[in-house]
């Protein structure tokens, strides 16, 4: 047996052993997403035991440095985790801005004793982070942000506003974009700063959005103290850094589009809910555009799996986190889109103002191709810096 | 499997792309169309000596082995410079059926001659006007220690210089069985009937009148026929897709350099974002289309269950895909892109014509949705 082989059995026997059944279930609605932090409720046990069986172990980060409490694992061994857990439809135990945003920014970019404060608590859900990047006028032209820090010797204060904060309501720290430099060029002035939401100074309003859910906030600082050690990465230096973390949050944001492990592919659900006529779905225009949107799904998800291969194989094609931001949010779109038609006047259901719907959940994929950075600006991104485009 | 090439498979992709564009530029298709020729028996010649004949036929019998997946780059490179040859239609769909359903004699006597390039063996499947495998009218009635075959056989791929076919019949008493028969060209009762398609190449009918083939002709048990000939098929579907993406790639790289070059308004027109947004969206299906066709040769060698509904998507993908970039080069190539004069017209009558090989988009995006359940 290969070191592989082994791993992959090993790794097996324990997710046997230890991923509660209840954590093997699909994700059906937010509530079955744990998120961690200070003042998480978890949803049952199983919840809380799984995410701390999986911390233990460094995988709620299998690849991440076992110095800080990650998994420290090869691209090959994580891609067996990833498998394995699939195979038995096991949940995530942790769903994390820390982890898909924050993390491998730190990793990159923050000093050793950053590291070491930041890092682990991240890996074991006890710190739950928000992102301040937009503002009411800095949307896709992120760079021209104007929450200010201004050095006041011993420490920042911040000023201004961020809006869009990704659940800036139920987090504790934030990773916060603030301009320190107002004469600079728009991209030299941009420092990258941790604090946390507690700090005195800082308001949230949750935006209730189309969907009827309020996942966004918009957040003002007045007067927020920050310690000078809370700022990652040299003054005036952050938007670097600002755009390492967003090739990140592209990636996640892009995996939307892709079928989670255990829910029934959209021509299963089709099938469910029309029928069949000579063996094929009953209603012959839906059925080519499902297969249309199974077919770009499928190569959707051989691309991502090629790009993380070649990733691990230094084969790189550079700006391929555009083309999955871009290429997933659209998929995932079209899959409500389809998902509503499927169901017709059925699908419009939309109940108590908590209860989650397919409606609602259609209505929330169309902000898939705006957070992040808009299809249109990827296209930008693919056109002049894959493509080579003239301005 | 890790979903990348290994460093044998870029290897054998770079001495491909070197091998093929100098020895079949574009403007060699341009010179043997001017000349009213199919093929280039001295390009064929050349493949043999890469060893490009016997690519997936094993060892044994004087191949390399290689697999599916390195035949696709080979595809790949001969699709961007639209090179014309039976590779696709003898040396890996034809071989790959001897070699699951042959006996050890007729392994013995066809594959050789194949990996060599002195054999050329075609499969004559197809009746129908649009590509269906499953419609098999032709008959073999047997006759003691011989069949008959009656019928017609359409869209016959390199029918007029194969010297060996390989034809699917009905035999008498069980209509439901699809046989195969090895056929050598020379046989009588054969006619075949060539007609010049869109992108040069000659495509054939033929027409079988009471074909006399000895029963020891019939390749594989009947049990084992239907299921090889659909691994075939899935072999020639995602070769094919292969081919259409190294044709797209090119058509894009060339519309590409020209977005660049061409000024009007005093600016390149490339900077416009009306064509920049539709390039890079473009630039996203092509690479849509590499990963389902190294996920589909990968499961080809991998001999995976998922393997057809793979080859379908893979081909649909790139079917579809392959239009669009021909559509966009010759609307972004403007007028000089409607000319004769310049290549790019080339690559749109080819990649209607590589389309329908095999099975078009529809009828594989038909074929994942049954394997789908729906």
């Amino acid at each position: 047996m290969t070191n592989l082989e082994q791993f992959r059995q090993e790794t097996r026997d324990w997710l046997d052993e230890n991923c509660p059944a209840s954590m093997r279930q699909p994700v059906k609605s937010d509530k079955d997403q744990c998120w961690g932090g200070r003042n998480w409720q978890f949803t049952n046990d199983d919840q809380r035991v799984w995410l701390e069986r999986m911390a233990e172990r460094g995988w709620t980060v299998p690849q991440w440095p076992t110095e800080y409490g990650g998994g420290g694992l090869s691209q090959a061994e994580a891609k067996i985790l990833k498998q394995e857990m699939a195979r038995i439809h096991a949940r995530r135990p942790l769903d994390s801005f820390g982890i898909d945003m924050l993390g491998p920014a730190l990793l990159k970019f923050a000093s050793e004793e950053q590291k070491q404060r930041f890092i682990p608590p991240i890996i074991r859900g006890e710190i739950r982070w928000c992102q301040g990047y937009s503002e009411p006028n800095a949307g896709s032209d992120l760079a021209s942000l104007q929450a200010r820090a201004d050095d006041k010797g011993d420490h920042y204060l911040i000023n201004g506003s961020k809006v869009w904060t990704s659940y800036a309501d139920k987090s504790d720290w934030i990773f916060c974009l603030v301009r320190t430099d107002f004469e600079a060029p728009k991209h030299q002035g941009i420092s990258f700063l941790l604090f946390d939401m507690a700090s005195p100074g800082i308001t949230t309003h949750p935006i209730k959005l189309i969907s009827g859910f309020s996942p966004f906030c918009e957040t003002f600082f007045e007067n927020v103290e920050v310690p000078k050690e809370n700022l990652i990465g040299d003054i005036n230096k952050g938007w670097n850094i600002a755009k390492y973390l967003l090739t990140h949050e592209r990636e996640m944001i892009g995996g939307f589009g892709l079928l989670r492990a255990g829910v029934t592919t959209l021509g299963q659900q089709a099938v469910a809910a029309i029928g069949t006529r000579d063996e094929r779905l009953a209603d012959d225009g839906l059925r080519s555009d499902i297969t249309a949107f199974e077919i770009d799904e499928m190569a959707f998800a051989a691309t991502v799996e090629r790009v993380v291969d070649e990733a691990k194989a230094g084969q790189g094609t550079g700006a391929a986190s555009s083309l999955i931001k871009l290429y997933g949010t659209e998929l995932n779109k079209t899959r409500y889109e389809l998902l509503m038609s499927l169901g017709g006047s059925d699908a419009l259901f939309w109940g108590n103002d908590e209860d989650t719907t397919v409606s609602k959940d259609w209505l929330r994929s169309k902000g898939n191709s705006i957070e992040g950075g808009t299809s249109e600006i990827q296209l930008n991104i693919i056109a002049k810096r894959i493509l080579g485009l003239p301005s | 499997m890790a979903l990348i090439l290994n460093e044998e498979q870029q290897m054998l992709r770079d001495s491909a792309k070197s091998f093929i564009t100098e020895s079949s530029p574009v403007s060699s298709l341009r010179e043997r169309r001017d000349r009213g020729e199919e093929w280039s028996p001295e390009l064929w010649q050349g493949m043999a000596e890469m060893g490009w004949a016997g690519m997936v036929i094993p060892e044994a019998y004087g191949g390399l082995e290689f697999g599916y997946v390195g035949a696709g780059l080979v595809m790949e490179e001969c699709g961007r410079v639209l090179a014309s040859s039976p590779l696709l239609s003898s040396s890996f769909v034809s071989a790959s059926l001897i070699a699951s359903l042959g006996s050890d004699e007729q392994k013995e006597t066809l594959l050789p001659a194949i990996a060599s390039g002195a054999s050329i063996v075609s499969l004559a499947v197809n009746e129908t006007d649009r590509f269906d495998p499953t419609v098999t009218a032709l008959t073999a009635q047997q006759d003691g220690d011989e069949f008959v075959l009656n019928g017609t056989k359409r869209h016959v791929l390199d029918g007029k210089i194969a010297n060996t076919f390989i034809v699917a019949a009905k035999t008498a008493g069980n209509a439901d069985e699809t046989r195969l028969f090895v056929v050598a060209d020379d046989a009588p009762g054969i006619t075949v009937e060539a007609s010049r398609n869109a992108d040069t190449r000659l495509v054939t009918s033929m027409q079988f009148d009471g074909v006399r083939v000895a029963a020891e002709n019939l390749l594989g048990d009947a049990g084992a026929t239907w299921p090889a000939l659909e691994r075939a098929l899935d072999i020639g579907a995602v070769l094919s897709a292969a081919e259409l993406s190294g044709l797209a790639q090119e058509a894009f790289e060339r519309t590409l350099e020209y977005l660049k070059e061409r000024k009007q308004f005093g600016v390149p027109v490339g900077s416009f974002q009306a064509l920049q947004h539709r390039a890079a969206q473009l630039f996203c299906e092509l690479e849509l289309c590499k990963s389902a066709i190294l996920k589909a040769g990968q499961a080809i060698d991998e001999d995976l269950p998922e393997r057809s509904r793979l080859a379908s998507m893979a081909k649909a993908k790139t079917a579809k895909t392959a239009k669009l970039a021909v559509n966009e080069a010759v609307q972004m190539f403007c007028g000089i892109g409607m000319t004769d004069e310049f290549d790019i017209g080339f690559f749109m009558k080819r990649a209607a014509a590589a389309c329908q090989e095999f099975g078009d988009y529809y009828y594989h995006a038909d074929r994942f949705a049954r394997l789908g359940g729906y």
